[in-house]
């Protein structure tokens, strides 16, 4: 893809890390969070600048608000659902479950003291102890396990509804995301990779349709712009009547372009979700939100 | 005591009649739901069930608002707000539905007739709003595409 | 099904926004069986105030699931008013509103 070619950062950091893998194969504790963050920085900036030249007249900010920033008449229409939207119902129901005990006496608040002063804004988040990508949706079900409870089913219904209660509570948090050591860029540099490569029959990467011809319509849909996209998650769509997750997002997406959707909460979606969320650094979380 | 709807129109006689009596109800009465009004099959008789012969005239003074295209079929908002005075109740119809009458709202004279609610859509129709007032049926409606998503499925 | 209610007094006129919880079956749609599941929708929502109703709607299946409404009417701020709802499975919810 063009868009790949021209990312020369893409190709130096990737040469960069397949050099640090050879040389350093034991952890180097002499290493500084920082040149992580900082090494996304660019990436972040780049991936800004693509929609506010692409759409100069949407302030930074609006992009929160996904396809209804960029189209008038759709706006109109999620207005008039905002007025009272169907997820107030989700994330009062999210916020019942969220307080009920577990059978060892604990609950939810023992695994998430703060959730009322907002805690969206850290996931997901890379865990150092385990070298995978936490999800809000996946640490939730950690929590569940931890306590003696089976885990909930990942994509809607009763852990979709946590996720909404935990989200409405961190509106207006900005996305702060960490990007501590290597193997945590290891796995944003998965998510992009997945971000822009082709897949499924239709052969389309998510690039294509939510950075390159982001705002073009697609039959009658407007295709939103990739910047913003997890800060309203989860969502309430018209067509699920229901709340769901991002990564249910992700499978349906996937099999839209007739490719085969992967495991809900699985290693791909959570680096795919890590990459999405860091290219929206600072922006306002402003979940659960709704979509058609 | 006030008389229901339903049991009013199930023992009219001839349209005189109807008229003659009409003036004479009380200005409120809570019918129950009527089945037959909302599982009747078309536009047509939707209406009969729900207001007999009343004459129905186009009118400015009902304002329907709704979306030209509809995001997804199956919650299209809509307002609708009746300027007549003596406004008894506004009706929604969809007459492409299944069953095309889709709501119907009775008001008071401490209520305001304008009432905002989401509806569904199964295809490309017109939204219809009746708004019974003075005698007759006042008409309003808006063309409404719903469309088959692209990504969304 | 639950209530929800937004209620706010302004120049005597009380604007009351209501969101029910309620699947609005069709009974149309089918189940992964092929089976039709049953309609389950509201017929009725009441509001009285002052022991007098001063609105209600009716309605089918035609109505979005989690049924909306936006409606109001004359009422003082600090009173309290009545919302009903029943659904065609004879369920009934009532809920009373303190107007803001």
């Amino acid at each position: 893809m063009n868009l790949i070619k021209k990312n020369k950062i893409y190709w130096l950091t990737n040469i960069a890390s397949l050099l640090l893998s050879v040389s350093v194969n034991s952890q180097n504790n002499d290493e500084q969070p920082s040149n992580y963050q900082d090494a996304v920085i660019q990436d972040i900036q780049e991936f800004r600048d693509f929609y506010t030249n692409k759409f100069p007249n949407i302030d930074i900010n609006e992009f929160k608000d996904g396809v209804y920033a960029i189209d008038e008449k759709s706006r109109e229409q999620w207005l008039e659902i905002e007025e009272f939207a169907p997820y107030e119902i989700s994330v009062e129901d999210g916020e019942e479950a969220f307080g009920q005990n577990f059978a060892n006496g604990k609950s939810y608040i023992d695994c998430f003291p703060n959730v009322e002063d907002g805690i969206r804004q850290n996931y997901p988040y890379f865990d150092t102890q385990t070298n995978q990508v936490i999800t809000v949706e996946l640490a939730i079900n950690q929590c569940r396990v931890v306590n003696g409870e089976v885990p909930l089913a990942f994509g809607k219904g009763k852990l979709a509804d946590i996720s909404g209660y935990i989200s409405f509570s961190s509106r207006e948090k900005t996305l702060n995301i960490k990007v501590p050591n290597e193997q945590a860029y290891e796995s944003y540099m998965a998510g992009k990779k997945f971000f822009y490569s082709k897949r499924g029959q239709l052969n389309f990467a998510c690039a294509d349709c939510h950075l390159q011809i982001a705002g073009s319509m697609l039959r009658a849909d407007i295709l939103g712009p990739a910047l913003g996209h997890p800060t309203g998650m989860p969502v309430y769509r018209s067509k699920w009547g229901e709340l769901g997750t991002l990564h249910a997002r992700y499978a349906e997406c996937n099999k839209n372009v007739r490719a085969k959707p992967l495991e809900l909460q699985g290693e791909s979606y959570r680096n795919l979700e890590y990459f999405q969320t860091i290219m929206s650094q600072g922006m306002q979380v402003n979940g659960p939100s709704s979509r058609k | 005591m006030t008389i229901s709807r339903r049991n009013f129109f199930s023992s009219l006689g001839t349209s005189a009649v109807y008229l003659a009596v009409l003036s004479s109800l009380p200005s409120i009465a809570w019918a129950k739901w009527n089945i037959k009004a909302f599982t009747a099959p078309n536009l047509d008789a939707a209406i009969k069930v729900n207001y007999g012969d009343l004459p129905i005239v186009d009118s400015l003074m009902v304002k329907l608002k709704a979306p030209s295209i509809a995001e997804n079929g199956a919650v299209v908002p809509i307002t609708v707000e009746s300027k007549l005075a003596n406004t008894k109740s506004i009706s929604l119809f969809v007459p492409d539905n299944p069953t095309p009458l889709v709501a119907k709202f009775n008001f008071s004279e401490n209520s305001v007739a304008k009432v905002k609610t989401r509806i569904r859509m199964g295809k490309t129709s017109e939204v219809i709003a009746l708004v019974e007032a003075n005698g007759k049926l006042h008409r309003a409606g808006k063309a409404v595409k719903v469309t088959i998503g692209g990504c969304g499925g | 099904m639950k209530i929800r209610v937004k209620a706010k007094e302004k120049n005597g006129l009380v604007d009351a926004k209501l969101l029910i919880k309620h699947p609005m079956e069709t009974g149309r749609r089918k189940d992964k069986d092929g089976n039709l599941i049953p309609a389950k929708h509201l017929t009725t929502i009441t509001i009285d105030y002052k022991g007098e109703t001063v609105f209600d709607a009716h309605m089918g299946t035609g109505v979005s699931k989690d049924p909306y409404l936006s409606v109001s009417f004359k009422g003082v701020k600090g009173e309290s008013f009545e919302i009903s709802a029943a659904d065609n499975t004879g369920e009934s919810a009532k809920k009373t509103v303190e107007i803001k």
